[in-house]
């Protein structure tokens, strides 16, 4: 519908933008066009570049090189706040506004209308009231915020940034807490404000959204653009290919050193079925056998990590059922699940994985520990027995196993993390992203030693966002959607394409017949 | 496994003096205070000076080990001064008898000695369960027994002073242990039974928290708790023994301090120790954040500041001014944290 103004009049253009964090790239030239009146999806995997661009543009942060044109002029924000003033605004995934005051000072806030030196209550109280209209919503402003329903507060925060007059209005999934009627509200502010020339940049992962209510979309993979098109010339397997950058023509056959697929794979070791816990696991069920590798895919909120900290005992589960090695299983605590063998390599190494300012050994023991023990004191000999013999199995390389973890490389750190639980003689091995943030060559050994480990005859339930590592690695593939565990590939099954469609449809067929 | 390589003894190891320098730095800074003393002040290098200080510093060193391990999981304790009043109220109660008369003297402090350190266990037990049943921050939950705990204390006994005078229960304030018959020419009357107990305390924690199980777990939490929960370590039941640990300790440094002035007072025992603890561990170099502690520093800590007041007071500086110097401490110890950290 705005689709032929869209490429009318551009707002916002930002060419070539650059910018690295301590050397890594985060952003190599990554454009992004939104015109007036536009809303403008933007989607990538994690890491590829989308809140840094955002950040950029919000003065969060400063772009190594590259320009910004905005309304005509070049721009430059020294802060968000600066941003904002200059017709930029955010609403962010989380909601930034103070839950113990009213909705009238949150959305007031820093601009208040001031009398004689006092603050105006009666004209804010009419103008929180007047912005919230705009949105249907009919609520007694001086109350505090919290008493409102999550959906309200995130109103509450779209009104706040839209009354500040904003020319481009961010959204960084604005839809992940609100149920389905809350989003069709939602979508309906966001129509509106196409209509009054408001642009809107929309950030989601949930496909369905962005063909609901967006007209362009731009693709950004590894830090670039990769795609920029009309919403309706694109179909979802499309958008997933480019996100996942399967459009690239392969030429190494095998990019991972996964090898092919594991040879005695025996009986059922975890079976899980319908489970469902807190907001983001409604339905998903699989299973994983002794000996064999099983993947999880999904796009970024498909619920894949949740799921496995349900099984692991770190989060309540709701329901559904769990067996283990053919008994009832379930977990209250991460002690629970460890005792029963299951290990649990978290995706964020530093913030759930390693103690910093522990040493090599004592990181690799945590686990163990109870176990190395004598009335409660710590048998050093064994301890140091058992660390030097994983330190060698696995290659870590450290000075010695006295040297804080924090020293050692990523994939060194994910070696140590790994031999925590193969110290404990863990049955079924859990690793969410057990290659990130891991350069390539120790990326190919971490996936060598997960095979290894298979082959011994461990269970191992890999997530991964990285399809290469799902398809070639996994023995059985289990795709997540939303929530739901959607489809079941075995190896040879598993193709690039069948996951991706899986992923974007939640059916397994390549979807020819679709129409965008 | 096919991939097998021992580890590279070649790798360079940037030496991490950061911690080094931390504790050293204290170490450095007590002995530089004692050399200062040796040429400024009259008659520092006296049995009695060593008395003196050792005698005030046990109560302090004892509650500090406590607070340091509380502070190695990441957390604080402000009800220690509290716990020591309470403890401090029930041994007189139990001892004296009177609610209830026990014959046998011996008998009588025994009970009354367990009794009241284990009360005051048991509060910190209570504390641990507020803050990992509730997820109530310590600084809140510890709040709770600061106040209230001195209440519990004032109305066990009517708000009265308690007077006694009981060789039986004040050897442990008072006693000594090597102490020569006849007085000796160079003022040595022997150990001070506080001190044995501060010693024995400090050597048993220093060395729990470097070669327990617990121990290590306590680091592990204030390192990473959720790391640490990941990895299967009994986050809450921890905790639990850490803040029971701290009134224990609490429990033994108010039966110090009633047995040092013959009586008890409810309103005044262990006022303002939390925060002499929380400094003594701040000045040892234990990092306030959690996972990195060290015993022996708390130990130092305290002294550093003990022999601190004691050299202005000795050299005629008001009790008053003193305090500034002793929050300069603080904010130089937490300066070299940060410097540590960075």
């Amino acid at each position: 519908m705005a689709a032929t103004e869209s490429t009318a009049s551009p707002l916002l253009s930002m060419r070539a933008i650059s910018k690295a964090f301590g050397g890594i790239p985060a952003l190599s030239a990554a454009t992004l066009d939104v015109a007036v009146g536009e809303v403008h999806a933007l989607i990538g995997q994690n890491g590829a570049g989308k809140s840094t661009m955002i950040k950029i543009l919000t003065g969060y942060v400063a772009r190594d090189a590259g320009e910004i044109v905005f309304d005509g002029g070049p721009f430059e924000a020294s802060s968000p706040q600066d941003a904002q003033a200059k017709g930029i605004s955010t609403i962010y995934q989380e909601i930034n506004l103070v839950p113990y005051r009213s909705i009238t000072e949150n959305i007031c806030l820093g601009r208040e209308s001031r009398r004689f030196g006092l603050l105006d209550w009666a004209a804010m109280h009419n103008e929180a009231r007047a912005l919230l209209s705009r949105f249907k919503i009919d609520v007694d402003v001086r109350r505090p915020l919290m008493r409102f329903s999550t959906a309200t507060q995130q109103m509450v925060a779209i009104a706040r940034a839209i009354g500040f007059k904003a020319k481009l209005v961010i959204m960084d999934e604005p839809t992940s807490s609100l149920d389905e009627r809350e989003v069709n509200v939602l979508f309906d502010v966001i129509r509106q404000l196409r209509r009054s020339g408001v642009s809107v940049v929309f950030v989601s992962h949930k496909l369905d959204e962005l063909y609901a209510v967006c007209d362009r979309v731009t693709i950004m993979r590894d830090g670039r653009t990769v795609r920029t098109s009309e919403m309706k010339d694109v179909s979802k397997v499309e958008l997933v290919a480019s996100m996942l950058g399967r459009d690239v023509a392969q030429v190494a056959k095998s990019a991972t050193a996964f090898g092919g697929p594991s040879t005695h794979i025996g009986a059922t070791t975890l079976e899980a079925s319908h489970l469902s816990a807190g907001h983001k696991v409604h339905d998903v069920s699989f299973s994983v056998r002794k000996g064999e590798i099983v993947g999880f895919a999904g796009l970024l909120g498909s619920g894949r990590t949740e799921t496995a900290r349900v099984v692991f005992g770190a989060d309540p589960v709701r329901s559904g059922a769990l067996t283990f090695d053919g008994a009832s299983f379930a977990p209250r605590q991460p002690e629970d699940a460890i005792g029963r063998g299951v290990g649990f390599a978290s995706e964020d190494r530093k913030l759930e994985g390693i103690i910093p300012d522990m040493s090599v050994a004592e990181n690799l023991t945590l686990a163990l520990l109870p176990q190395l023990t004598r009335a409660g004191v710590i048998d050093a000999a064994r301890q140091r027995a058992v660390v030097l013999k994983f330190i060698a199995s696995l290659g870590v390389k450290c000075s010695s196993p006295d040297q804080p973890i924090r020293e050692l490389s990523g994939g060194n750190q994910q070696k140590v993390l790994l031999a925590r639980w193969l110290a404990m003689g863990s049955k079924l091995l859990i690793l969410d992203e057990p290659t990130r943030g891991i350069d390539v060559g120790a990326k190919a050994e971490i996936q060598r030693i997960i095979k290894q480990l298979a082959e011994d005859g461990l269970g191992v339930l890999m997530i991964s966002s990285e399809l290469e590592e799902i398809i070639e690695g996994s023995d059985r593939v289990f795709v997540l959607r939303e929530g739901r565990s959607v489809a079941e590939l075995p190896h040879g099954e598993a193709s690039e394409a069948a996951v991706m469609a899986a992923m974007a449809h939640g059916e397994a067929q390549p979807a020819e017949q679709e129409h965008a | 496994m096919a991939q097998a390589e021992i580890a590279n003894p070649g790798v360079s190891r940037r030496r991490d003096w950061r911690p080094f320098l931390s504790r050293y730095a204290t170490l450095g800074a007590l002995i530089a205070l004692i050399l200062f003393n040796l040429a400024i002040t009259n008659n520092f290098a006296s049995w009695r000076t060593l008395d003196v200080n050792l005698t005030q510093v046990a109560s302090i060193v004892i509650v500090g080990v406590g607070m340091t391990l509380v502070i190695a999981t990441g957390g604080i304790d402000l009800s220690v001064g509290s716990l020591m009043a309470i403890a401090g109220a029930l041994a007189p109660i139990i001892f004296l008898g009177k609610i209830y008369k026990i014959p046998e003297i011996h008998l009588a402090v025994a009970v009354a000695m367990v009794v009241s350190i284990l009360v005051a266990g048991a509060f910190g037990w209570f504390n641990g369960w507020l803050i990992t049943r509730f997820r109530i921050q310590p600084i809140i939950a510890t709040l709770v027994l600061f106040i209230a705990g001195r209440g519990i204390a004032q109305v066990s006994t009517n708000g009265n002073l308690q007077p006694f005078k009981l060789d039986e229960f004040q050897w442990i304030g008072l006693g000594r242990i090597f102490a020569p018959g006849n007085p000796t020419a160079n003022g040595f009357k022997g150990i001070p039974d506080q001190v044995l107990v501060m010693v024995v305390i400090v050597a048993l924690a220093a060395w729990a928290l470097n070669r327990s199980l617990f121990g290590r777990q306590i680091l592990a939490i204030g390192g990473n708790e959720r790391a640490a929960r990941l990895a299967g370590v009994p986050v809450a039941t921890v905790k639990r023994w850490v803040y029971c640990i701290s009134g224990l300790c609490a429990g033994v440094a108010g039966l110090v301090h009633i047995a040092i002035n013959s009586s008890s007072d409810a309103n005044l025992v262990g006022m303002g120790m939390e925060l002499d603890a929380i400094a003594a561990v701040a000045v040892g170099g234990t990092l306030l954040s959690g996972g990195r502690a060290t015993v022996t520093g708390t130990l130092i800590g305290a002294l550093i500041i003990q022999l601190v007041r004691y050299t202005l007071l000795a050299n005629g500086v008001p009790d008053d001014a003193a305090r500034l110097v002793k929050a300069a401490l603080i904010i130089g110890a937490v300066w070299l944290q940060r410097r540590g950290k960075a």
